[in-house]
């Protein structure tokens, strides 16, 4: 059995106007269109990305506020309409959307716990050769730091629609990280509880935990082990890390003892870290690996050749996972 | 009557003399030197350089309810320059949002008020500052939430000149500007210095007023401590509708009122008085207000 690989394609937000706003291309357009009809404080922002927009400016076009290249201005300026009664959603390419803003997130949003959502489309490798600048590999160790901002990161179309139904009427700030390269996970729109991972299969052998595109990666890989290895795979859809779902890390590393964490994050300050904190915290003995990016200089390239040069690809997962177990 | 409180409303252009809002600018030097002192360290320049500033909105020029502090048709006032908040505290206090008795916590673990304002902490703020530059963008946000949701409130935001440097003030101007924000109005308090000297030594941000003109603002150019100029261009300013949001360069001394501190307005920038030093500022003032 060959592992599927993720679409080759880079992902051009720039042509999304030329979509209607469907679920399946364009999520988090579609989720803040249904959103807005049923909720007047929404508003969306952008930072010249309008095009990502084009059907929420169609139906509420006096509830879009463009603001140019400037995300910093566009995150306080968001902050000061949340001030006043209404609810923004800033889509922004999320390398610039946190780590630029990141100290007007905290500052300005975060400390005072209002009700801005960030939308961070082409989060991790998704703009692969356009360079280093444009990924977002740092972005969850940045936004889980900031005490009141709920992060979500979702595992495919429907996923984005029930994340950002859940986290819609929130009082505080939300990051909202979309992973464009994710495969189809959930056929129907899935229920998260506030905080809670969802439990896609059993397994005791291994645990595979995912969130954005490593949520497909898990299962597709969980597949693989079982039919060629007969490694059984305990799965997780770990959509939320802040807050995050304590009580199933340590029901899973009990479980398995064997945790494996897979994200298009840098290994550090994302996921990984929240298992190996956890774990240390409840004294449990687990052996712990990670499929993510390297704490280095990363290469430049198409998303699918880096995911596969980064083991970020369902056989990288299996490799690490038998890694893991054979110890 | 200057300290109406409780849930009534402060109607914007209130009767007040100039020789009322002098004492007032003089009084908010004489709290600050005592809040500063009792905190250890503090802005004293910048806050003076800001005091007629600020006494002219609050006791003149701003529709506010102390009694119901978010009181949705209020107008804003957000301060930029956040380091001179001390300044604004005994004013809120006076006017009511708070008992007189919370200056007494200035400065200490758990207190609502600080160096910086909290507007999760301390009633009356319209929002936090502390991080310059962030808060033209803000009120640009809340003069768009007024259109959009048809509030007549006015946004206030002081800023101050060395905050100009900070690109993103340049990018709320723009933006302003670009949705015709005619109920914005940004106040310079430009006292030509900044935490370690002349402003425009460090990066230079003049000329302002053709800056701003530039970018699509109503520039009014102005001395910062003239009482009636202050009023005057408060309280004339274009009707909400007007597409342009305005500017008022408020040229100012830093240390103004203090003549120790008008001559080292740099080395008053952060600090703290000695006792004899505390006693001759306090003579000066009170002199001048009896």
């Amino acid at each position: 059995m060959t592992s599927p690989t993720p679409t080759p394609k880079m992902v051009d937000v720039f042509s999304d106007i030329d979509r209607d706003t469907a679920l399946k291309s364009n999520p988090s357009g579609y989720a803040v269109t249904e959103l807005a009809a049923g909720d007047p404080r929404i508003l969306t922002m952008t930072a010249d990305l309008s095009n990502t927009l084009a059907e929420f400016r169609e139906h509420f076009p006096e509830r879009y506020v463009e603001l140019g290249i400037a995300e910093t201005n566009s995150v306080s300026v968001a902050a000061g309409l949340a001030a006043c009664g209404y609810l923004p959603y800033i889509f922004s390419m999320a390398p610039f959307g946190v780590l630029k803003c990141a100290e007007q997130l905290r500052t300005d949003v975060d400390y005072n716990h209002l009700p801005v959502r960030l939308v961070g489309r082409l989060s991790g490798l998704a703009m692969g050769y356009f360079g280093t600048s444009h990924y977002a590999v740092e972005d969850i160790a940045i936004a889980r730091m900031l005490a009141n901002t709920t992060v979500v990161a979702p595992a495919d179309a429907n996923s984005v629609l029930s994340l950002m139904r859940a986290t819609a009427g929130l009082d505080g700030p939300v990051y909202i990280r979309i992973a464009e390269a994710a495969e189809q996970v959930y056929d129907e729109v899935p229920e998260y509880g506030r905080g809670q991972w969802r439990h896609l299969r059993q397994g005791g052998d291994v645990t595979l935990a995912g969130h954005g595109m490593g949520v497909g990666l898990a299962r597709q890989a969980a597949d693989i082990l079982q039919a060629e290895h007969g490694i059984e795979a305990d799965v997780y859809d770990a959509a939320y890390l802040k807050p995050y779902d304590e009580a199933a890390i340590v029901a899973t590393a009990s479980r398995t003892g064997k945790v494996l964490t897979i994200e298009d994050h840098i290994g550090t300050g994302g996921l990984g870290t929240i298992v190996a904190e956890t774990v240390a915290r409840h004294r449990l003995t687990a052996g712990l690996a990670s499929a993510a990016l390297p704490d280095t200089d990363l290469e430049v390239g198409v998303p699918a050749e880096l995911y596969e040069h980064y083991g970020l690809t369902a056989g990288g997962v299996v490799a690490r996972a038998l890694q893991l177990v054979q110890g | 009557m200057l300290n109406d409180i409780g849930s009534a409303t402060l109607e914007r252009g209130r009767a007040v003399t100039d020789a009322e809002l002098e004492r007032k600018a003089d009084w908010i030097r004489l709290q600050t030197v005592e809040l500063i002192a009792q905190a250890g360290l503090g802005h004293y320049s910048s806050t003076f350089s800001s005091a007629e500033i600020v006494a002219t909105l609050y006791y003149h020029t701003l529709r506010l309810r102390p009694g119901e502090p978010r009181w949705p048709d209020r107008d804003r006032f957000l301060l930029g320059k956040g380091h001179v908040a001390t300044g604004l505290w005994p004013v809120l206090a006076d006017l009511g949002y708070y008992p007189r008795d919370w200056l007494k916590q200035f400065g200490k673990v758990g207190s609502p008020l600080n160096d910086h304002p909290n507007m999760r902490l301390a009633p009356g703020i319209d929002f936090s500052s502390g991080s310059l530059g962030h808060n033209l963008s803000v009120g640009t946000g809340m003069a768009l939430a007024a259109r959009l949701s048809g509030h007549d409130y006015r946004t206030f935001v002081l800023t101050g000149d060395g905050e100009l440097q900070e690109g993103q003030v340049w990018e709320a101007v723009m933006a302003a500007s670009h949705y015709k924000l005619g109920n914005l109005v940004a106040i310079v308090d430009a006292n030509g210095f900044s935490g370690s000297g002349p402003t425009s030594a460090a990066m230079n941000i003049e000329p302002l007023a053709a800056r701003f003109d530039a970018f699509g603002w109503l520039v009014r150019e102005i001395d910062g401590h003239d009482i009636p100029a202050l009023r005057q261009t408060f309280g004339t300013l274009p009707e909400i509708e007007s597409q342009q949001p305005v500017c008022v360069i408020a040229r100012t001394e830093k240390g103004h009122g203090v003549e120790m501190m008008e001559k080292q307005p740099q080395a008053w920038h952060l600090g703290l008085l000695t006792h004899e030093q505390q006693a001759d500022v306090v003579a000066e003032i009170s002199g001048r207000m009896r």
